[in-house]
């Protein structure tokens, strides 16, 4: 009897427990060096990249870097007026020396973001130190009378920090005053704001017009014998296969005002040829274009949740009387809600981070946030402003991410 | 957009052209095959590099010469390349505003235009050579274009056709859609000179809150006639569409349509800003393409090029050997914008004041269309 008290070891003399645990950390670190090359690849490609992305909607190190010896010596300067001659001696070596190194650049295009001018009034001015004698203070205002302005010193002396909050200010049509106050920006620079609701209830609209077009569809898909399901599928999955750009074209060429739809429609005398319908180049274009080109995303997942709802339900609910839109609305229908909300969230996650189709079908009236990340990306080249935008709606689509997990779960995306 | 990188390589025989003299030291001393990508803008303009200066340099040379069109996002590739330390254009045709921003940020070579770049025959140095403007810090010109305002002669009738910029601001007299480049550059300036502001006070007005307004004021008076367009291949086909009455275009596009599909267009050259473009050189690379770059911007290669496209040569020594179309045979003289008559009213882009004022006048313009 006072065996069976004495701990369980194994052959080799080793509690049980401890082998056990051994056997598992075992397993689990093979486990890990398994999945390692991807989760390596994750981190290098993938997670990296967008922190470091994200980062520089903050990152601010121009002013501290390239001006350290008129941030000090701004140190105690009053704000009340122009700083005086040590200031502009400061200003002229830190030119001096950022002119020699040739890294003005950034430095000029990032006070350039918060006062226009700024650019011309670094790199003239550093262009003519050369030939410029003490006092410098003159000659300098001289060079460019932006350094004569009180607004610039003040706008130097707030930016002199390794962090800013200026590019999500800007990314939602707030600017810091010179003296630090977050206002308003001015009406006729009012662009942000409007452009991400448009972009949320134009996708919610998207996700809407998916879910009335994909329902019907899936259920056909789910309900109809493999014959003839097999066939609907491949028509589903035809345009997923075919490119993107291909798919978007052939909507403007359909929907233009000398396009197909238009000549139909004035062939059968529908509409006069003078007073064609304009169905692209606007919000009705990004519409028809994306919901045709997420519709698959919203049938698979409503289908593979429709697959696994037996058909002997509806007959139960047919059996015990129930008319056959009671029985679907109060059986069938409640059973596919997974469905629906994996594609919806799905559809809706893809179609706020589009930019492709609203650039080539969206006009001026269908055009996303997203667009704007693109052009401060390439063209305008203010990274800062496209990483807080970026970052903005990141957030947007974490926070739905965590609400859908949290009401539906997120398992239940499934695509087939 | 997926890109579109067309690559052209043709292998040379390295037969030596003679009676350039110069040019044969150069190539002598020259590295046998290398291969050079060269960044530029793609369609047509690209073919008349190629004819004039590419296709010459593989043949003299054997060096192999890759055509990259990414122009467009020059200065955002140059910049990516750089902060990611593989830097794989070796030189790059850009516009001069985004030249000296990425001068400014080193991420090009500062030139030294005397000592890199040919003498025209008579011995004149490059310096004087150019016109104005033409070579900066690190940038040496080797076109002028020029934005213009086209119409379509079909479209009015022929004793009231447009002639000036403000005949396109006139719905009244000549109706009809006008497509415009979706963007505050040329656009400001037009509205302003149609307002009538004289040319000269243009920028000095566009620096000022009253002068910005009074050219959205004006631009608000056709808004809703306007086709905003963003490529350059749109407003030649909107007008052969008879789309628009009159659209805003590079001229070289509109004459290339005038020429070749023999399009009833018209240039108003009233009022037209001129720009230039050139070559820079990728910070590190100045020895790969210093021979290239010294036979691509000579007097006789800058005049060949205008055989193919209707862009005045920068060079003063190249303008007089300027000739005829290569294909349809047409005198090119009278199609550059640096034309006698058509150059009279013309004004030169202010590349200083769009470094400054683009970013800030780009979102007042987006936010002016979404009104």
């Amino acid at each position: 009897m006072s065996d069976s008290a004495a701990p369980l070891t194994t052959a080799d003399g080793v509690p049980l427990k401890v082998s056990l645990r051994r056997a598992v950390r075992r397993s689990k670190f093979k486990a890990l060096l398994l999945v390692s090359p991807l989760l390596l690849f994750l981190m290098i490609a993938f997670v990296i990249p967008i922190f470091e992305m994200l980062s520089r909607s903050v990152a601010n190190p121009e002013v501290v870097n390239h001006l350290p010896r008129t941030v000090a010596a701004l140190e105690d300067w009053d704000r009340q007026d122009v700083p005086g001659e040590p200031v502009f001696e400061a200003l002229v070596e830190d030119l001096l020396e950022g002119q020699e190194a040739r890294n003005l650049g950034l430095l000029a295009s990032r006070l350039n973001y918060e006062r226009s001018g700024m650019r011309s009034a670094i790199n003239r001015t550093a262009r003519g130190l050369r030939t410029m004698d003490p006092p410098y203070r003159e000659g300098v205002i001289e060079a460019n009378a932006r350094w004569g302005e009180l607004d610039t010193w003040k706008i130097i002396q707030r930016e002199a920090r390794l962090y800013t909050p200026s590019y999500y200010l800007a990314a939602v049509d707030r600017q810091l005053s010179p003296d630090g106050q977050i206002t308003r920006a001015p009406d006729n620079l009012q662009i942000h704001v409007n452009l991400f609701w448009r972009t949320f209830w134009m996708s919610g609209l998207i996700t809407l017009m998916t879910l009335l077009l994909g329902y019907p569809i899936a259920f056909l898909l789910a309900s109809l014998p493999l014959r003839h399901s097999n066939l609907l599928m491949i028509l589903v999955l035809l345009p997923f296969w075919t490119s993107l750009l291909v798919r978007t074209t052939t909507w403007i060429a359909i929907l233009q005002s000398q396009g197909v739809l238009n000549d139909v429609m004035v062939f059968l005398g529908v509409i006069a040829d003078e007073a064609r319908w304009q169905m692209i180049h606007n919000k009705i274009g990004t519409v028809v274009a994306m919901t045709h080109i997420l519709l698959p995303f919203m049938i698979l997942p409503l289908y593979s949740v429709m697959k696994t709802i037996p058909p002997s339900y509806m007959r139960a609910a047919r059996s015990l009387g129930g008319k056959p839109f009671l029985s679907f609305r109060r059986v069938y229908f409640p059973l596919t809600i997974p469905g629906m909300a994996a594609g919806g969230i799905l559809v809706f996650i893809l179609s706020i981070g589009y930019y492709i189709t609203p650039a080539l079908v969206g006009g001026q009236s269908g055009r996303f946030i997203t667009n704007y990340i693109a052009y401060h990306m390439q063209t305008s080249l203010n990274w800062g402003l496209a990483a807080a935008i970026a970052s903005i709606l990141l957030l947007v689509v974490v926070v739905f991410y965590m609400v859908f997990n949290r009401l539906i779960g997120v398992d239940k995306v499934k695509l087939g | 957009m997926k890109s579109i990188i067309r690559k052209r390589v043709v292998k040379g025989t390295g037969v030596a052209v003679a009676g350039l003299s110069a040019l044969a030291v150069a190539v002598a001393a020259h590295a046998e095959g290398q291969t050079l990508n060269i960044v530029s803008w793609g369609g047509a303009y690209s073919m008349s590099q190629e004819r004039a200066y590419h296709e010459p340099w593989m043949e003299m040379t054997g060096d192999e010469i890759v055509n990259i069109d990414q122009s467009a996002n020059a200065l955002a590739g140059l910049r990516s390349q750089s902060q990611a330390g593989n830097v794989t254009w070796d030189l790059v045709d850009m516009l001069p505003a985004d030249a000296m921003i990425a001068c400014a940020e080193g991420l090009i070579e500062p030139l030294d235009h005397d000592e890199l770049l040919a003498d025209a025959p008579d011995g004149t140095p490059p310096s004087e050579d150019f016109v104005d403007g033409a070579l900066g810090e690190c940038f040496v010109a080797s076109i002028v274009y020029s934005n213009i305002v086209a119409f379509n002669s079909d479209m009015f009738p022929e004793d009231a056709q447009p002639s000036t910029i403000e005949d396109v601001f006139d719905l009244e007299n000549y109706p009809g859609q006008r497509a415009l480049m979706r963007r505050p550059i040329n656009n400001l300036e037009w509205a302003l000179i149609a307002d009538g502001v004289d040319r000269d006070d243009v920028y000095d007005m566009l620096e000022t809150e009253e002068g910005i307004q009074r050219a959205f004021d004006k631009l608000d008076t056709i808004k809703d006639s306007v086709i905003w367009w963003e490529e350059g291949a749109q407003p030649p086909q909107l007008l052969a569409d008879q789309e628009v009455a009159f659209a805003s275009a590079y001229n070289g596009r509109i004459f290339d349509a005038m020429v070749s599909e023999n399009q009833p267009f018209e240039i108003i050259w009233d009022a037209q800003v001129f720009e230039l473009d050139g070559w820079v050189v990728p910070t590190g690379k100045l020895d790969k393409v210093r021979d290239y770059l010294y036979f691509a911007t000579d007097t006789q290669r800058l005049a060949d090029q205008a055989q193919y496209i209707s862009y005045g040569p920068a060079r003063l020594s190249s303008s007089d050997l300027v000739s005829t179309h290569a294909e349809s045979g047409i005198e090119m003289e009278t199609h550059m914008p640096t034309y006698e008559p058509n150059f009279a009213t013309a004004i030169q882009k202010d590349d200083e004041f769009w470094a400054d004022y683009l970013d800030e006048l780009s979102q007042r313009f987006d936010a002016w269309l979404a009104q």
